[in-house]
């Protein structure tokens, strides 16, 4: 059954269109991810779902009733934001029954119900505390827990972990993680970072301009990217672009400056016409020493410029005069000017058409 | 578009905490020349100590004349301080003074002047806090036309709006009492009121409010709730910045009272600048204190909050 | 799922308490602010007297006002103490902002002497000035009575220099708002400007013309508005201290505006003279909007 619909929505502030016809439907029980760069219209999408922006046009739909018009307190929503909105001037537990309060519920029923959700979120020494009081790992906690508490279908996140560093960040991501697999809700969660996207998600919505890209679960997305934008968004270190042209022939290939790319492994999408395309190779793809030898496409290189990380080293170099990144583990000793042999396979690269950007 | 005039209003409060800016620089690890009596400390200080006591001066003489007797005034030097101070200008102003008619004293323009003020107060706040509440958080289609006029409006002359306000007043059966004047001082204070609470709420987090919808609260309930106890701040501005400017205000109250219904300020005024009878300069300057005491209390007790209350007000003009 | 199509509910229905709490500012905007000024335009060219008649009479009043001496005396003093104002409220307002900045100690103690007149009242401030300046107790008295006898000092009984009797408690009343907002101005300046002037030896007064007070710019403009609105609307302070005299030597345009329209029973020439006052502020303001958000994009 389907948690939750969007039907051709579309949203305009004046002249600027933020939502173009955009259509969602996502299951019960399923944690979807909007992700997107800033002002793709995602956080807006979450915002009309929650009934906090009129739609200009279309209708949206929570367990099968429209709820278009329908304030945000009757949709069967909660949700939690990236500054945590907690009112400074109640208490934990104020914060978490007001809404409840609001609608008139008994004391006992409040009560059980705050209860419950401090238990699960590990919020009942701070009850008594005002927010001010809080840490901000803690205040996301108690907003979490003032959607837990409304008891509802659907959570709605709108960046919640965005104001946190970097070690609370991943510690919470955990945290929302488990909370979805234990409550199972339909969760849609907007994020611009691509790990969180990647490590919550059931499916990812990648957006850009009011409009979905792709939809689809989040190593689909990762390895076959629609378009290069949602290639480029994903993916860090970013993925290398090489651009050149696709030559057909008996076994289509891909030319840059001399060099050619044997294309015959590469699962095209359609018949490529030849012409100008762009190729894209993620860095961790990329083959060395011995093991490049025996990939389809090898070729001898020199290095640039080396970046340590810790876990592992990116190095850099070109590639038919082209820049090119490719990832080595950290026990290797490389150097700039090392002359190195590296390969990978076609068929797990993407390749794009260089006018409109498309997978091939 | 006015609203940018506005803007520096909030900086007020960068005045008050003083020499923040320079702190890391200084520290000296040895002995440093210390020279109090350089001849640029000399230059500032003596400025600033010559310029101060200019603008001491006048309240300064108007206590002296207000606690000297008729004849010592008459004799002296308005600078010389009373050789037998005498309380009896403050009781006479207070109780017995004349304003043509009748001589009960200011103290009944003094209680005119509460009554006006304190409803005023309230009332223009009130509709006020709301009004910039439902602009800042519930826009609607042609509010910030309404809004943008309502600004523009505050550069108008008052002498303008005069007459036209006059036959409202009379329309409505108002003209004459006090409370057309409330309603007169809560229409004219609107338009500054409505901008600064417009974007005090403005600037508090868009979330809460959302939050707050997500919580089923609506228009009232997020107002008293949830805004109301997060801008006390605002309110105490909004406060002294009426209560100076109501007390203070002078046109609105001779055109729209009665003798019997004068704020304090036009019945200081007919005191002190009647032109029949012996001139009783202790009696005025004790008279113009009385006046001016209320704003004076509230500026010397609130500080910091003044100088933003009357910097928002001073566009008001 | 049934799609069932919940229409579009009636929009004036929608948001309907945010209406309601404008209703006030509505009706203020549009019956005070636009209705009550279009009114007094448009009865500024009627013969109305004693009370408001749409008898026309076409430029009549404008005429009458601009042949009217009262008015002239009005005008004239107006422009003199518009422009000492704005001059000397500005400069000594700087120079004050710029001295309270040099981290001087008891700072708050000179602020809040600077800015205490700002509290008073106009009238309060009028009849306060109108003490001090009585030439047979005040000022002028001390000074004779020191020794100078021919000592000359009565602004307010001499008919050629009474506006600037009315200048002086102006000024006292008001620099220390202009004071405090320069102040903000000043503070509000990056400290890192200072450091980098000081590194690259621009002496502090070149800082001040150079850099500073350019960068300046919009509490400037906030200032200059703040003045100009104040002085078009100066009418209580005049009457404290003068009532106009002597003669007609201190009158203004808003103290005519109120005498025609509410003593001698001339409403014509009120409105007339009012909306002159108000084609001024036109004058003044439109330009300064003009120049200030003309081509540049709305934002709110």
């Amino acid at each position: 059954m389907t948690s939750v619909v969007v039907k051709d929505v579309s949203l305009s502030f004046g002249a600027y269109d933020v939502l173009k016809q955009l259509n969602l439907d996502v299951p019960e029980g399923e944690f979807l991810v909007l992700l997107g760069p800033s002002g793709c219209g995602k956080s807006t999408l979450l915002n009309c779902i929650a009934g906090l922006l009129d739609v200009s046009d279309g209708q949206i739909f929570i367990k099968g009733k429209n709820v278009t018009w329908e304030e945000p307190k009757d949709r069967g929503i909660g949700m939690v934001f990236q500054s945590y909105a907690l009112y400074p001037q109640m208490t934990v537990e104020g914060n978490l029954s007001f809404g409840l309060k609001t609608a008139g519920m008994a004391r006992d029923e409040i009560s059980t119900r705050v209860a419950r959700a401090s238990e699960i979120l590990q919020i009942e020494p701070l009850l008594k505390r005002k927010p001010a009081a809080l840490s901000g790992g803690q205040r996301q906690r108690v907003a979490i827990g003032r959607a837990l508490v409304r008891d509802v279908d659907v959570f709605l996140f709108d960046e919640p972990l965005s104001n946190l560093d970097a070690k609370l960040r991943s510690e919470l991501r955990v945290e929302i993680k488990r909370l979805h697999q234990k409550l199972a809700n339909t969760m849609i969660y907007v994020t611009h970072d691509q790990i969180e996207a990647m490590t919550l998600a059931d499916r990812i919505a990648v957006m850009k301009g009011g409009v979905i890209q792709q939809l689809d679960a989040p190593q689909v997305i990762y390895n076959k990217p629609v378009n290069r934008f949602v290639a480029g968004f994903l993916g860090s270190p970013g993925m290398n672009f090489l651009d050149g042209e696709v030559e057909g022939g008996a076994v289509p290939a891909f030319g840059i400056a001399g060099t050619k790319i044997p294309l015959d492994r590469y699962g095209f999408d359609h018949v490529a016409a030849p012409g100008k395309a762009v190729l894209g190779i993620r860095p961790e793809h990329v083959a060395l020493g011995d093991a490049a030898s025996t990939m389809p496409f090898s070729a001898e290189i020199g290095v640039e410029l080396v970046e340590p990380m810790g876990s592992d080293t990116l190095v850099w170099t070109k590639l038919g005069g082209q820049s090119f990144a490719f990832r080595v583990e950290a026990e290797r000793h490389i150097s700039r000017g090392d002359r190195l042999c590296i390969g990978f396979d076609p068929a797990r690269a993407s390749l794009f058409d260089g006018q409109s950007g498309k997978r091939i | 578009m006015v609203e940018q005039v506005f803007r520096a209003v909030p900086d007020m409060a960068a005045v008050a905490p003083a020499t923040s800016r320079a702190s890391g620089l200084v520290g000296p690890s040895g002995p440093r020349p210390r020279r109090t009596f350089s001849r640029r400390n000399i230059f500032i200080y003596g400025t600033l100590f010559v310029v101060a006591i200019y603008y001491l001066l006048p309240l300064y003489v108007m206590v002296v004349t207000s606690l000297k007797g008729m004849p010592e005034i008459r004799l002296g030097n308005i600078f010389s301080p009373p050789v037998e101070i005498t309380f009896e200008p403050w009781v006479k102003a207070w109780s017995t003074a004349c304003t043509g008619l009748n001589c009960d004293g200011l103290s009944r323009g003094f209680w005119n002047s509460v009554r006006i003020t304190v409803p005023s107060v309230f009332l223009s706040i009130a509709i006020a806090s709301v009004n910039g509440y439902a602009l800042a958080n519930w826009r609607f289609k042609g509010a910030e036309i309404f809004f943008t006029v309502l600004v523009v409006g505050a550069f108008i002359p008052y002498q303008v709006m005069l007459y036209p306000v006059v036959i409202v007043l009379r329309e409505i059966g108002l003209y004459g009492s006090l409370w057309g004047l409330v309603l007169v001082h809560t229409i004219f204070g609107m338009p500054i009121l409505t901008l600064l609470f417009r974007n005090y709420f403005a600037s508090l987090p868009e979330e809460l409010f959302k939050a707050a919808r997500v919580d089923g609260a609506g228009f009232w309930t997020i107002y008293l709730r949830i805004m109301l106890p997060m801008s006390l701040p605002i309110f105490v501005v909004a406060v002294i910045l009426q209560v100076t400017g109501i007390w203070n205000d002078f046109l609105f109250g001779v055109v729209y009272t009665k003798p019997d219904t004068y704020p304090m300020t036009v019945q200081l005024n007919n005191i002190v600048n009647a032109v029949q009878g012996v001139k009783e300069y202790n009696v005025n300057m004790a008279a113009t204190l009385l006046t001016g005491l209320v704003p004076l209390v509230i500026y010397f007790v609130s500080g910091k909050l003044f100088v933003r209350g009357i910097a928002a007000g001073a566009v008001k003009g | 799922m049934t799609p069932m199509h919940a229409g579009r509910p009636f929009r004036l229905f929608r948001n309907l308490n945010a209406k309601i709490a404008s209703i006030p500012m509505i009706l203020t905007a549009l019956v005070i602010f636009v209705g009550g000024t279009a009114w007094t335009v448009f009865y500024s060219f009627t013969n109305s007297k004693l009370l408001p008649r749409a008898s026309f009479v076409g430029f009549d009043q404008y005429e009458r006002l601009w042949a009217t001496p009262r008015w002239l005396v009005a005008v004239e003093n107006l422009a003199i103490y518009g422009v000492c104002t704005l001059v000397f409220s500005l400069v000594i307002g700087f120079l004050l902002a710029a001295l309270m900045d040099q981290k001087i100690r008891f700072e708050n103690t000179f602020r809040t002497i600077f800015l205490y007149p700002f509290a008073l009242s106009f009238i309060v401030t009028g009849l306060a000035w109108q003490w001090i300046l009585n030439p047979n107790f005040g000022i002028q008295q001390v000074v004779r009575n020191l020794g100078w006898e021919s000592f000359t000092f009565d602004p307010l009984y001499n008919a050629d220099i009474v506006i600037y009797g009315i200048l002086i408690a102006g000024l006292w009343q008001g620099t220390g708002l202009i004071m405090c907002l320069m102040l903000a101005g000043l503070r509000g300046i990056d400290g890192d400007i200072w450091k980098a002037a000081r590194v690259d030896g621009i002496p502090t007064w070149k800082t001040y013309v150079f850099i500073v007070i350019p960068m300046m710019r919009p509490v400037l403009v906030t200032t200059l508005v703040i003045i100009a609105s104040g002085i078009v609307k100066v009418y209580d302070l005049v009457v404290a201290q003068t009532s106009g005299g002597p003669g007609i030597a201190s009158e203004v345009p808003a103290k005519y505006v109120y005498n025609y329209m509410f003593l001698a029973q001339n409403l014509g020439q009120g409105f007339a003279a009012s909306t002159m006052m108000l084609l001024s502020v036109v004058i003044v303001v439109v330009p300064w909007a003009y120049l200030e958000f003309g081509g540049k994009r709305r934002h709110g």
